[in-house]
C-alpha cells in the first residue's frame, strides 16, 4: 500500500507568536520551526499501516527550501522518500495548496492519503476537504482510530457529542486528530539512514497549477489583550468577588 | 442571488448553536441587500421544520438524508445553492460545518474563510489565527464565498417572526464509497458545553479520573457544563468532546472556573472570550492567572469542596 502524507513547516507550538511592527507578517526571528503537530501525527500513523501492510511512505511538503528540514525529519522517522514543490517564497491559499496535491496524487497514484486536520498558522482545517473534493474521494476528517482491511478504511471519527464511525472504499483523505496516536522520535540510525533517501524537488511553475488565489489576506493585527484581574486569598474573598461581579447565576 | 446558511439537526431538532450561523447571514444580507434563506439537511421533524420558518429567511429549503456523511450533505448543499441562487453558503464551524463547508467550496468553486469572527463588507472578514495569537482580514475574491462562522462571536438568532415559504427538494443523489457505521454518543444531563452559561474545566492538576467527582458538585449548583484540558482527555479521563481550546471548542460562557488548568495558549484560545475567568491553581506563577480576572492560588482538593460548600450556603439562602 503506497501512503502520501502532505506535511506542512509550521512554528513550534509553543513559541511565542509576534507581528513583525509594520505588522506586515510573523516575526519569525526568534521561532524554532517543525511539521505541524498534526501532520507528525499523520506521518505516524502512515508508518504504523505500513509496518501492518507492508508498501511505501510518501512525504510531500508544499513549501520553500527550507521546509526539506521537516521532510527530512520525517524520512527519519521512517518515511521512504520525499516530495518539495518549491513555491519560492510565493504565498498560496488553501484552495492553491489543495490543487497542487492534485496533481502530485495523480502522478503518485496512492492508495490512501493521511493528513493533518488543521495547520496551526494559519487554522484553516480546510485542505484534507478541499482535495478530497477535488478528488472525489471520500474524507475521514479529525480520525481518533483508522483500521484498514480488504481496500477499506473504517475509521473513528471526533465529533460534537461523541465519536463517530465511518467506513470508506480507498482511495480516501484521512485527516488526523490529536488522539489518534503518539508520534515516535527520529533514532539517531534513522537520522543516518535518511540523509541517503530519495528527495524530489519539483518546482511549482513546472505544475502548471493556477496559483491565483481565491482568498487573501489583507492585514494581521494582535487583538487586545485580556488583562490579568485581581489574586483573592481565600475561598471567601472568591465569592465576594464572584458576587460583586454579577458572574453568580444566582 | 441570495445567502444560504445552514441550520444543524438534531434528534430532529435544530441545533441552538447553528443559530449564529443565522446572525452572520443577516449580518451579510444587511451589508449586500440580498434575502437570506435556510438550508435543513438531514431529519427535521415537522416541529423543526415550522420553526426554521420563523427566523425571518425568505424560503427554509429541505432535503431529507438519512445519516450524515460530507459527502452526501454537499450534494444537498449544491442542490439547494442551484435552486436559490446563492452567492454565499454560511455554516457554524462546529465539527460538522468544519467538514462539510470546505468540500462545498471546493464543489462550487468558491473561497472559503474558516470560523469568521466579523463581517465587515460583503466580501471582507476577520477571523483568527496562531492559536487566537492573530487577528487576519481576509478578503474572498471568488463570485461565490462559503463562510464557516465561530459561534462565540456571534449571537443565536432570535425568531423575527413572519413565516418563511417551505420547499422540498428530493436528494439529487448519493456517494457510494462512504458509509456511516454509528454515532457513540457522550451522555451527559449537563448543559451542552458550548451554550452553557458557566463553564467549570480541569486540568491534569486533578491527577486521576477519580477526582473528577469534586467539581461535579460546583458544576451541579452552577447549573454548569464540564470542560477539561488537553491533557485530561488525552489521558482518557473525560471524552474528547470536553476538550477545550485551539484543536477543540470555543466557548464565551458568563462565567468560566479553570481548575488546576495551566493555561497554555492552546487552552486560552479556547476560553479567553469567557466573561469571567477565575483560575484555581496551586502555582502562584501559571499563566493562567494572566488571563483570569480573579485567581485563587490554592490546593484544589481543598478549595473546591470548600467553594461548593459555600456557594450552595449562598445559593439556599437566595431561593
Ligand atoms: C497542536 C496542539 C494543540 C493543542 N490544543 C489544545 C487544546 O485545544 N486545548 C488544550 O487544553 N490544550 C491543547 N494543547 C495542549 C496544551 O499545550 C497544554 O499541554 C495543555 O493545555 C495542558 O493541560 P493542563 O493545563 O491540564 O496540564 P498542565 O499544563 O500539566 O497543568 C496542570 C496545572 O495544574 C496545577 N495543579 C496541579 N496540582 C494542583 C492542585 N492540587 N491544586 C491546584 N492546582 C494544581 C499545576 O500547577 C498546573 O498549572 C495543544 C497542544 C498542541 C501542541
Ligand atoms: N504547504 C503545505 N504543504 C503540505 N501539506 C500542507 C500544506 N498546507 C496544508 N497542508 C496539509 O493540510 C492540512 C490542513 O491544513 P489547513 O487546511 O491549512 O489547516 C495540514 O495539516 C497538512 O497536512
Amino acid at each position: 500500500m503506497k501512503i502520501l502524507v502532505p506535511i506542512k513547516r509550521t512554528h513550534d507550538p509553543y513559541s511565542k507568536i509576534k507581528l513583525k511592527p509594520d505588522g506586515s507578517g510573523i516575526d519569525t526571528s526568534n521561532i524554532k520551526f517543525v511539521i505541524n503537530p498534526f501532520d507528525e501525527i499523520a506521518v505516524e500513523e502512515a508508518l504504523r499501516k505500513k509496518e501492518k501492510h507492508g508498501g511505501e511512505v510518501v512525504i510531500l511538503s508544499i513549501g520553500t527550501q527550507e521546509a526539506v528540514e521537516q521532510i527530512r525529519t520525517a524520512l527519519a522517522m521512517g518515511a521512504d522518500r520525499g516530495i518539495l514543490v518549491d513555491t519560492a517564497g510565493k504565498t498560496l491559499d488553501q484552495d492553491s495548496i489543495a490543487r497542487i496535491m492534485v496533481k502530485i496524487i495523480g502522478e503518485e497514484k496512492p492508495d490512501l492519503v493521511i493528513m493533518g486536520k488543521q495547520a496551526i498558522d494559519d487554522d484553516s482545517n480546510q485542505v484534507g476537504q478541499l482535495l478530497s473534493e477535488y478528488l472525489n474521494w471520500p474524507q475521514a476528517t479529525f480520525a481518533s482510530k483508522v483500521d484498514i482491511q480488504d481496500k477499506k478504511a473504517t475509521v473513528v471519527r471526533e465529533v460534537d457529542g461523541g465519536l463517530e464511525t465511518v467506513e470508506v472504499d480507498l482511495p480516501a483523505i484521512i485527516t488526523t486528530d490529536l488522539r489518534l496516536n503518539q508520534p515516535r522520535y527520529a533514532s539517531l540510525p534513522g537520522i543516518m539512514k535518511a540523509k541517503q533517501k530519495p528527495l524530489k524537488v519539483v518546482k511549482l511553475d513546472e505544475l502548471g497549477v493556477d496559483i491565483t488565489p481565491k482568498v487573501v489576506v489583507e492585514k494581521l493585527e494582535t487583538p487586545p489583550e485580556r488583562k490579568a484581574g485581581i489574586k483573592v486569598k481565600d475561598v471567601d474573598e472568591l465569592i465576594a468577588k464572584l458576587k460583586e461581579m454579577k458572574a453568580l447565576p444566582f | 442571488m441570495s445567502i444560504l446558511t445552514l441550520l444543524e439537526i438534531k434528534d430532529g431538532q435544530i441545533k441552538k448553536g447553528s443559530l449564529s450561523a443565522v446572525t452572520c447571514a443577516r449580518q451579510i444580507a444587511e451589508k449586500t441587500g440580498l434575502p437570506y434563506n435556510i438550508a435543513l439537511v438531514g431529519n427535521p421533524s415537522d416541529q423543526a421544520i415550522d420553526e426554521a420558518a420563523e427566523f425571518g429567511a425568505k424560503t427554509v429549503y429541505v432535503v431529507k438524508v438519512p445519516n450524515y456523511t460530507a459527502e452526501n450533505y454537499k450534494i444537498a448543499v449544491e442542490q439547494i445553492v442551484n435552486e436559490s441562487s446563492a452567492k454565499y453558503f454560511v455554516a457554524l464551524g462546529s465539527a460538522m460545518g468544519k467538514d462539510l463547508a470546505p468540500r462545498v467550496a471546493a464543489k462550487l468553486g468558491a473561497g472559503m474563510g474558516s470560523e469568521i469572527i466579523e463581517v465587515v463588507d460583503g466580501e471582507t472578514f476577520k477571523r483568527l489565527m496562531y492559536a487566537g495569537n492573530i487577528i487576519a482580514t481576509i478578503k474572498i475574491k471568488t463570485e461565490k464565498k462559503v463562510l464557516t462562522v465561530r459561534g462565540t462571536a456571534f449571537e443565536k438568532a432570535q425568531k423575527s417572526g413572519g413565516k418563511s415559504d417551505v420547499k422540498s427538494l428530493q436528494p439529487a443523489g448519493t456517494f457510494d464509497k462512504k458509509r456511516f457505521v454509528k454515532l457513540e454518543e457522550t451522555k451527559s444531563t449537563r448543559p451542552e458545553l458550548t451554550e452553557a452559561q458557566v463553564v467549570v474545566s480541569v486540568g491534569r492538576g486533578i491527577k486521576d479520573p477519580e477526582n473528577i467527582k469534586i467539581v461535579d458538585g460546583l458544576a451541579d449548583i452552577l447549573g454548569a457544563a464540564i470542560g477539561a484540558s488537553r491533557a485530561v482527555v488525552d489521558a482518557g479521563w473525560l471524552p474528547n468532546d470536553y476538550q477545550v481550546g485551539q484543536t477543540g471548542k470555543t466557548v464565551a460562557p458568563q462565567l468560566y472556573i479553570a481548575v488546576g488548568i495551566s493555561g497554555a495558549i492552546q487552552h486560552v484560545a479556547g476560553m479567553k472570550d469567557s466573561k469571567v475567568i477565575v483560575a484555581i491553581n496551586k502555582d502562584p506563577e501559571a499563566p493562567i492567572f494572566q488571563v483570569a480576572d480573579i485567581g485563587l492560588v490554592a490546593d484544589l482538593f481543598q478549595a473546591v469542596p470548600e467553594l461548593t460548600e459555600k456557594l450552595k450556603k449562598l445559593k439556599e439562602q437566595s431561593a
